[in-house]
């Protein structure tokens, strides 16, 4: 427990010590996320890494199409866009050009793992000297709740109305584990947020991600397992459970591969 | 026999209620119950989570869930 240390802040004037509150760069606003959804939480989790290790002015990320398409408008850093799973891309040219920059993209499961299949396998094959943080919430939340590569066997979503069937769709894809063995990707590691417990373990991971991009060690990538309690059809507390219970036994939390 | 002193549990939350969107997260990461529903509504039209003092020790369970991040924590 002692690794999980919450942080003293200092105290705004006539109060406690305050131990915490929104980071710096973490826009005051709503988010239009589903209540419970994990997306809020994993920006914030990167927020808080971008400001501990002061890399603000440094930082360029690429939002991805999916419900994280205006991550933006939370992120008070730079952020620009790319075309559904391009992002992995797009961040190779920007690194590429401009290798003074902390070069970061935020992609969902139909994103990096359907459409963006090739994109990330090449850029981890290449070694590109940037981070993914990959949201791996099973379905396609922006669209509607359609089956994602992810998805569990048997579970149900809008295009498998009566549950994923491993013949006719297939087996769910372990995409940590089949970027693994390309030489080019350094840092590898599935974490959740499913509890207060596990989100502060996905912010380490989330750290030691940026961290290798600054020490310029290479292609690193977090895989953090989400709830969308809206496709899921289930309550925010139920989805979360349903983490622990089964999404975390098929995509086993853990580093995956690390330097 | 020597008295043994215990530190009282001084922490203490702010929720910022009508950002609140319901999900409870906060209540069941709350190691010490201390995170209730309110009986009205919010602005959102949902029953928001407000604290209720008490043993909170301030260990911030309750604000890295928030997927809002509405809640502060003083200790
Ligand atoms: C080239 C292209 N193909 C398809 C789409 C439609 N589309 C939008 S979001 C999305 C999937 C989003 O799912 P995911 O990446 O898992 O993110 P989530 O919404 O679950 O966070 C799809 C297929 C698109 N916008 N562009
Ligand atoms: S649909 Fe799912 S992933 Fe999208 S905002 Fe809602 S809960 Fe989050
Ligand atoms: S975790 Fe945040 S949004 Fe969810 S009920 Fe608690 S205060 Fe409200
Ligand atoms: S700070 Fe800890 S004890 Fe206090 S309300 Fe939050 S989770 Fe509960």
């Amino acid at each position: 427990m002692k690794k999980n240390r919450i942080k003293v802040i200092p105290a705004k004037k006539g109060e406690t010590n305050r131990v915490f509150a929104r980071p710096a760069t973490l826009r005051d606003i709503d988010n239009h996320y589903c209540a419970g959804c994990g997306h809020g939480i994993i920006h914030r989790l990167i927020c808080e890494v971008i400001d501990e290790l002061g890399i603000r002015e440094k930082v360029i990320a690429i939002a991805p199409v999916g419900c994280a398409v205006i991550a933006y408008d939370y992120w008070d850093f730079d952020v620009t866009e790319a075309p559904h799973g391009r992002t992995p891309a797009v961040a190779t040219g920007i690194k590429r050009t401009r290798p003074n920059n902390i070069v970061f993209t935020y992609q969902g499961d139909g994103d990096l793992a359907a459409i963006g299949t090739a994109e990330t396998i090449h850029a981890a094959n290449r070694g590109e000297n940037i981070t993914i943080i990959f949201v791996n919430n099973g379905v396609y939340g922006m669209t509607g709740g359609q089956m994602a590569p992810t998805t569990l066997a048997g579970q149900k979503t809008a295009t498998t109305i009566y549950g994923r069937s491993l013949r006719r769709e297939g087996y769910p894809i372990r995409m940590l584990e089949i970027l693994a063995p390309l030489p080019g990707a350094r840092y590898l590691e599935r974490v959740s947020v499913h509890s207060a417990h596990e989100t502060l373990r996905a912010k380490r991971a989330i750290m030691k991600a940026f961290k290798t991009q600054v020490d310029g060690k290479g292609f690193s990538m977090v895989e953090v397992l989400s709830m969308c309690p809206t496709y899921w059809g289930m309550s925010a507390i139920k989805a979360a459970e349903r983490i622990r219970s089964d999404v975390a036994t098929f995509y086993p939390l853990g580093v995956v591969k690390t330097y | 026999m020597k008295a043994i002193k215990v530190k009282k549990p001084s922490g203490k939350i702010k929720i910022n209620k009508d950002r609140c969107k319901g999900c409870y997260l906060c209540i069941v990461n709350c190691p010490n119950g201390r995170i209730k529903i309110a009986e009205d509504l919010n602005v959102k039209g949902v029953k928001p989570a407000i604290f209720s003092p008490g043993n909170c020790t301030g260990c911030a369970m309750c604000a890295v869930i928030c997927p809002e991040c509405i809640i502060e924590v003083y200790r």
